[in-house]
């Protein structure tokens, strides 16, 4: 257990969680370290900002397609 | 046909032109080669005009052809990996650049401690954000690029990348975990310190 409150082992719990449902135990461990820890908070920011980037791709495609929409 | 769906019809080629360096760019992230990604946004573009009419305007314009095109690169994927086109999956897994970060004793590497990136709507509305976002993913090895955007820009599960790829679901949060914290690091190298 006290391996998993090493930064490096919490950015594994960090990014599974984005992909499959955490455990009860990994989800408290996470939000313990998260508490603790403002590096691993703001990585955890960072990861779910990537986690959007790919719908965010298509509003910024749709927002070039509207400039054209007033420009005709 | 009549003058308002000529004019439809027009409106509607605009907006493919304007939409189609996004397409290629999001193609090539996940194909790894321009001329590939140039001819799977080429059908996608022929296969928007020809069924112009199934559009029905639930969603946006653009998110459609998107959707077009999603279906073109995994076409496209589904070839390279029948011709034998990627690299073998063990490279990524024994890879331990990734610890590069975090000291021995697994705590953050004062330089590569992560910081703030401000307000995602404002990083997301910033063409600089996905210049660097963008250059970050080209610099992905392919296999990590690959599983990367799979997930987070196809929006595919991780039990279905395994289908598609041949890799089992633990391989897959490896690189996944490892594809993060890689462009994590270069992002934030050059989003936040690209001015200087």
């Amino acid at each position: 257990m006290f391996k998993l409150m090493i930064c490096r082992e919490i950015t594994k719990l960090m990014s599974q969680r984005l992909d499959v449902p955490l455990g009860i135990k990994d989800r408290l461990l996470l939000q313990m370290h998260i508490g603790m820890c403002g590096a691993c908070r703001e990585c955890n920011r960072q990861f779910e900002l990537l986690h959007q980037a790919g719908n965010a791709y298509e509003p910024l495609a749709h927002e070039q397609g509207n400039t054209t929409e007033n420009l005709s | 046909m009549t003058a308002s769906t000529t004019d439809k019809k027009n409106e509607r080629m605009q907006r493919l032109v304007a939409v189609r360096p996004r397409l290629v760019s999001f193609a090539r992230l996940q194909l790894r080669d321009l001329a590939q990604a140039e001819d799977a946004v080429q059908e996608t573009l022929v296969a928007a005009m020809e069924k112009n009419d199934s559009f029905l305007g639930q969603s946006g314009y653009e998110t459609w052809v998107f959707g077009i095109l999603k279906f073109k690169i995994l076409d496209s994927l589904r070839s390279q990996r029948r011709q034998g086109n990627w690299r073998p999956w063990e490279e990524e897994l024994d890879d331990e650049a990734f610890d590069r970060q975090f000291k021995r004793n697994g705590r953050w590497k004062e330089a590569a401690r992560p910081s703030s990136w401000g307000d995602p709507e404002a990083a997301f509305v910033s063409e600089r954000f996905w210049q660097v976002f963008d250059a970050c993913m080209i610099a992905l090895p392919d296999n990590i690029a690959r599983i990367f955007s799979l997930r987070e820009l196809m929006g595919l599960s991780t039990e279905d990348i395994c289908k598609e790829t041949g890799i089992k679901e633990n391989n897959c949060w490896v690189i996944l975990h490892r594809a993060r914290l890689r462009l994590r690091a270069c992002i934030e190298r050059g989003w936040l310190l690209g001015d200087s």
